[in-house]
C-alpha cells in the first residue's frame, strides 16, 4: 500500500539535511520557521502577561526590554521574512511551473544551511545576555548598550544571505524553467507574488547587510558612522535601516497575497477577478515600496520637504494594495463558495488585512502621524498587517497545501474552530491596542500609567485566546501526520499543476511525465463559458 | 504647593473615545483629520467586508458541481476603484501636509525653553530667567518654543494632550512649539526607546495662568529652594534631576552605588585606593564624576558641572548627609 513519494524515497537524517530536493528543503524550512514562531510567540505571551497590570509583576524592566526585542527580531528575521517564500514557495514553485526542481538545487540547500547558521547566532544572542535594542537596532543606543548586539546583527546579516540566495534562485527558476505552454499569464498568482518578492529580496537585502556590518564596525572598532559621540549620525542609520526594512515589509506581505489569490479562486470555483491587475500590482508594490521608507521617520528630524514626498508616495502604494483587496472580494461574486479551513483563513485575512491597510492611512498623514508615531496604534497597525495578513495567510496556506505536503488530511471541524478562535483572539489582542495607542500609550513601555490598564488587560486576555488557538492547530496537524486520513490526489479540485499533474504527496522528481500546459490556473470545470465574461 | 488649585482632570471633557484631551491649538485640527480618516476607513471597511460577507452567504456552495460565472474582470470597474480611492487619498494627503506645516514654524514671540533629554528624565532650562526645572511650567494661551537635545541616546518628546512629538538627538537641536489652551497638568512621555527606564521617563507640564507663571518665575521655579530646609531641598533635587534613577537611598544597588548610610564612611575605588565620603568628595563626584569611581561600577555618570548652582549642590550634600542617620 506504501507508494513511493518524496518523503520516503530516501531514508536517514542525512538524506534530509543534505538533500537538494526543493520539497524536502521547503519542508525543513517550514519546520524551522514554525519552531521559531513558537519561540517568538512564547515571548509575546510573556510580554502580554507582564503588561496585564501596571507596575512590574513578573520580570524586571531590563528583562521586559529583552523580551520585546527578541520577540520582534525572531518574528521578523527568522519567521515572517522566510515564512512563505522559503517554505511553501520552495515546495510549490517547481511544481507549479512544471519543473523538476529549482534552477540551482545546491544553492537552495546552501541557503537553508545559511538560515540555520544565522538562527544559531540568534540563539547564541539569547543565551549570551540577550539583546535590548529593539529589533530595529537604532543607534546610538545599539552602539552603547552592553547586550549582545554583535551576535544579533551578525545573525541578521547571515540570514540576509539566505534570503538573497532564495530570491536569485526563484527569479532564475521562473525565467528559465517553466514547462512548455506555461506562459507568464498562465502562472498561478502565487508565483507572481513570489517573483515580486524575490526581486525585493535581491535588491534590498544587501543594504541591510551593509548597514548591520557598519554597525558592527562601529561597535567593535570604534569607527564613528552612526554614533554622534564618534562623529556619526543616528538619522543616517535610520535611513539605511528603513531603506531595507520598508521593502522588507513587502517581502513579508506579498507572498501572503499570493496564497490568498490561490485559496479564494479555488474555493469560489472562479477565475481571479482582474488577473493582470492583481499580478501587476504585486510588481507595482515592489517598485513603489522602495520609495516610501521615510514614512518611518516623520518625527525623526529628517528634512521637512522630503517628508511631504514620503507621505505622498505612501498613499500611492495604497492604491495597488486596494486593487488586490477589491479583486479578491469581486472574485467571490457569482462563485460557488466552499468554507473549508483554508477559505476561513482567507476570509479572516480579508477582514484583518483590510483593517491593517486602512489604519495605515492614519499614519501616512503627516499631521496625524505626529501624534500616533511610536504609540501602540503603530503596534496594532503592523500586527494587523504582519500577523493578520502574512501569518494568517501563511497558516491558511499550510492548511491548503497540507495534503500535498504530507499526504494526510487534518480534522476539518477542529481546523475551523481554531481559525475562529485565532480570529477572535487576534481582534481582542490588537484592536484594544489601537484604542490605547491613539489615546497616547507609547510603545516599548515595560510599565504604563493607570489610565491604560483596561485596554492592556483586554489585550492580554486576547493573547491567551491566540495562544490556545495556535496550540490547537499544532495538535491536530501533528495528529494528522500520524493518524490522519490519506489525502486524495486533488482534494480541493485545483487546476494548477501541483494539483493536476503530480501525485499527493509528489514523487521525488515531481512529475512522471512531460508537462505541457494548455490552460490557465483558474479554468475550473464549474465555470460556464460565455463571451460576456472575457475581456 | 502652589499648584494645588490646578483643576487636574477638568479638561477631560475635550477627550473623545479615540483621543486624549485637547489642550493645545494643534489638537482640534489633528483630531478632525483623524476622525475624517476614521469615517473614511469605516466606509471602506463596511463596503469591503460587507460585500465579502454578502457574497459568502449568497454564493455559498449549495450543491457539488454548482455552476459559476466566467467573469474575469471588468476594466471600467477596475479603473473606478483605482481612481476613486486615489482621489480621496489625495484629500487626506493635502490635509495632513497643511496641518503639519503649521506645526513646523514657531511664532516669533514664543517663549523659548531649552530641553535636555537623558536616561531617564527630561530637564528644562529657562535661559533668560536662569531657572532649571524637572517639570515644565508654561503660561496658558502663549506659544512656547522648545529647543531640544539629548545627552546620550535618542529620545522623543511626546505630549499626547498637545499632539506634539519630536525625536531628540544627541548631535543636533530639534525644535517644536505649541500653544497650550487649557490650564492643567499633562504628561510628557519619551516615545523613542532609550533603555531600561524608558517607560519611567515621565515628567509633567503644568499649564498655569499668566499671573501664576510670573509668580513662579519670581520664586525661581520649582527648584529655587525657597521656604524649605537644605536637606529637604536636596531631596527634591535628587528626584528632580533624576539622581534616583541610578542611586538608591535604601541600600539597593542600581547603576550607581547606593547613598544610604554612606556619608562619613570609606569607599574603595576602582584603582584600589580608598576615599572618605565627605563634602568635597560628593561635590567632585557631581561635577567631575569620572575621576573617583567606586569599585564595581562603570564610569557612566554624566557631569552636572554648570547645571547646578552652589546652593543646589550644598543642598544635595545636606541630603546625602541626612541619609547617613
Amino acid at each position: 500500500m506504501h507508494t513511493e513519494n518524496y518523503l520516503n524515497a530516501k531514508k536517514g537524517i542525512g538524506s534530509w539535511l543534505f538533500t537538494i530536493d526543493h520539497k524536502r528543503i521547503g519542508l525543513m524550512y517550514l519546520v524551522s520557521v514554525l519552531t521559531f514562531f513558537m519561540v517568538g510567540g512564547v515571548f509575546a505571551l510573556l510580554l502580554r502577561l507582564e503588561l496585564m497590570n501596571s507596575g512590574m509583576d513578573y520580570v524586571t524592566k531590563a528583562t521586559f526590554n529583552k523580551l520585546f526585542t527578541l520577540h520582534g527580531a525572531i518574528m521578523v528575521f527568522l519567521v515572517i521574512i522566510p515564512s512563505v517564500p522559503a517554505s511553501l514557495g520552495n515546495f510549490l514553485l517547481p511544481l507549479m511551473i512544471g519543473a523538476k526542481d529549482v534552477a540551482f538545487p545546491k544553492l537552495n540547500l546552501l541557503s537553508f544551511h545559511i538560515y540555520i547558521l544565522g538562527a544559531f547566532f540568534m540563539l547564541y544572542t539569547m543565551v549570551s545576555g540577550g539583546l535590548d535594542t529593539g529589533w530595529t537596532f537604532y543607534t546610538p543606543y545599539s552602539t552603547t548598550t552592553g547586550t549582545s548586539v554583535v551576535s544579533a546583527t551578525m545573525g541578521a546579516f547571515i540570514l540576509g544571505f539566505s534570503s538573497i540566495l532564495t530570491g536569485v534562485n526563484f527569479i532564475v527558476t521562473m525565467h528559465k524553467m517553466r514547462a512548455p505552454g506555461m506562459t507568464w499569464t498562465r502562472m498561478p498568482l502565487f508565483l507572481w507574488a513570489q517573483y515580486a518578492t524575490s526581486v525585493i529580496q535581491v535588491l534590498a537585502t544587501p543594504i541591510l547587510a551593509i548597514t548591520l556590518l557598519l554597525l558592527v564596525i562601529e561597535r567593535t572598532m570604534g569607527i564613528g558612522i552612526f554614533d554622534p559621540a564618534m562623529g556619526g549620525d543616528p538619522v543616517l542609520y535610520q535611513h539605511f535601516f528603513w531603506f531595507y526594512s520598508h521593502p522588507a515589509v513587502y517581502i513579508m506581505i506579498l507572498p501572503g497575497f499570493g496564497i490568498i489569490s490561490e485559496i479564494i479562486t479555488i474555493n469560489s470555483r472562479k477565475h481571479i477577478f482582474g488577473y493582470k491587475a492583481v499580478a501587476v500590482s504585486s510588481v507595482a508594490i515592489a517598485i513603489i515600496g522602495f520609495l516610501v521608507w521615510g514614512h518611518h521617520m516623520f518625527v525623526s528630524g529628517q528634512s521637512e520637504y522630503i517628508n511631504v514626498f514620503f507621505s505622498f508616495l505612501t498613499y500611492a502604494v495604497a492604491i495597488p494594495t486596494a486593487i488586490k483587496v477589491f479583486s479578491w472580494v469581486a472574485t467571490m461574486y457569482k462563485g460557488s463558495i466552499q468554507f473549508n479551513t483554508p477559505m476561513c483563513y482567507a476570509l479572516s485575512f480579508l477582514f484583518l488585512f483590510t483593517i491593517g491597510g486602512l489604519t495605515g492611512l492614519f499614519l501616512g498623514a503627516l499631521s496625524v502621524d505626529v501624534h500616533l508615531h511610536d504609540t501602540y496604534f503603530v503596534v496594532a497597525h503592523f500586527h494587523y498587517v504582519m500577523m493578520g495578513g502574512t501569518i494568517i495567510a501563511f497558516v491558511g496556506g499550510i492548511h491548503h497545501w497540507w495534503p500535498k505536503l504530507t499526504g494526510k488530511m487534518y480534522n476539518e471541524s477542529l481546523g475551523k474552530f481554531a481559525c475562529l478562535l485565532i480570529f477572535l483572539g487576534f481582534n481582542v489582542t490588537f484592536f484594544s491596542q489601537f484604542v490605547m495607542g491613539s489615546r497616547g500609550m507609547p510603545r516599548r513601555y515595560a510599565d504604563y500609567l493607570p489610565e491604560f490598564t483596561t485596554m492592556h488587560q483586554i489585550s492580554t486576555y486576547g493573547s491567551w485566546m491566540l495562544g490556545v488557538g495556535f496550540l490547537i492547530v499544532l495538535i491536530y496537524l501533528m495528529h494528522s501526520i500520524f493518524r490522519g486520513a490519506k489525502a486524495p490526489q486533488n482534494p480541493w479540485g485545483g487546476k494548477s499543476l501541483e494539483w493536476t499533474e503530480t501525485a499527493t504527496p509528489p514523487i521525488e522528481h515531481n512529475f512522471d511525465h512531460p508537462i505541457v500546459v494548455t490552460h490557465g490556473p483558474y479554468d475550473f470545470d464549474e465555470i460556464v463559458h460565455t463571451q460576456k465574461g472575457r475581456h | 504647593m502652589m499648584f494645588q488649585f490646578l483643576k487636574i482632570g477638568a479638561q477631560a471633557s475635550t477627550a473623545s473615545f479615540w483621543m486624549p484631551p485637547q489642550a493645545s491649538t494643534f489638537a482640534a485640527g489633528i483630531d478632525n483629520l483623524f476622525y475624517f480618516i476614521y469615517y473614511l476607513c469605516l466606509l471602506f471597511f463596511v463596503g469591503i467586508v460587507g460585500a465579502m460577507v454578502y457574497f459568502a452567504i449568497k454564493y455559498r456552495r449549495k450543491s457539488e458541481g454548482q455552476k459559476t460565472s466566467d467573469i474575469q474582470g471588468n476594466h471600467t470597474l477596475e479603473i473606478w476603484w483605482s481612481v476613486g480611492p486615489g482621489l480621496l487619498l489625495l484629500v487626506v494627503f493635502f490635509w495632513g501636509v497643511i496641518d503639519w506645516t503649521k506645526i513646523l514654524v514657531p511664532p516669533s514671540q514664543a517663549l523659548r525653553i531649552r530641553v535636555e533629554g537623558q536616561k531617564w528624565t527630561w530637564a528644562f532650562s529657562y535661559m533668560r530667567e536662569g531657572i532649571s526645572s524637572k517639570n515644565l511650567t508654561v503660561p496658558v494661551g502663549h506659544p512656547v518654543e522648545l529647543t531640544m537635545s539629548s545627552k546620550d541616546v535618542l529620545h522623543s518628546f511626546y505630549v499626547p494632550a498637545f499632539r506634539v512629538k519630536r525625536d531628540v538627538l544627541p548631535n543636533r537641536y530639534s525644535i517644536i512649539w505649541f500653544e497650550p489652551t487649557e490650564i492643567g497638568q499633562y504628561d510628557i512621555f519619551c516615545a523613542e526607546y532609550c533603555g531600561d527606564e524608558h517607560s519611567g521617563m515621565l515628567n509633567k507640564i503644568n499649564v498655569v495662568s499668566e499671573t501664576d507663571y510670573e509668580k513662579w518665575i519670581q520664586n525661581g521655579g520649582d527648584m529655587g529652594g525657597s521656604g524649605v530646609n537644605p536637606a529637604e531641598f536636596g531631596k527634591q533635587l535628587f528626584e528632580a534631576k533624576g539622581c534616583n534613577a541610578c542611586h538608591s537611598i535604601d541600600g539597593t544597588v542600581k547603576v550607581g552605588p547606593t547613598l544610604a548610610k554612606k556619608y562619613g564612611t570609606e569607599e574603595e575605588l576602582v584603582d584600589g585606593t580608598k576615599v572618605k565620603i565627605d563634602d568635597n568628595y560628593i561635590r567632585e563626584s557631581i561635577t567631575v564624576p569620572g575621576i573617583k569611581v567606586v569599585k564595581g561600577f562603570q564610569p557612566v555618570m554624566p557631569s552636572y558641572q554648570g547645571q547646578l548652582t552652589d546652593k543646589q549642590i550644598e543642598a544635595l550634600i545636606e541630603y546625602i548627609k541626612s541619609l547617613a542617620q
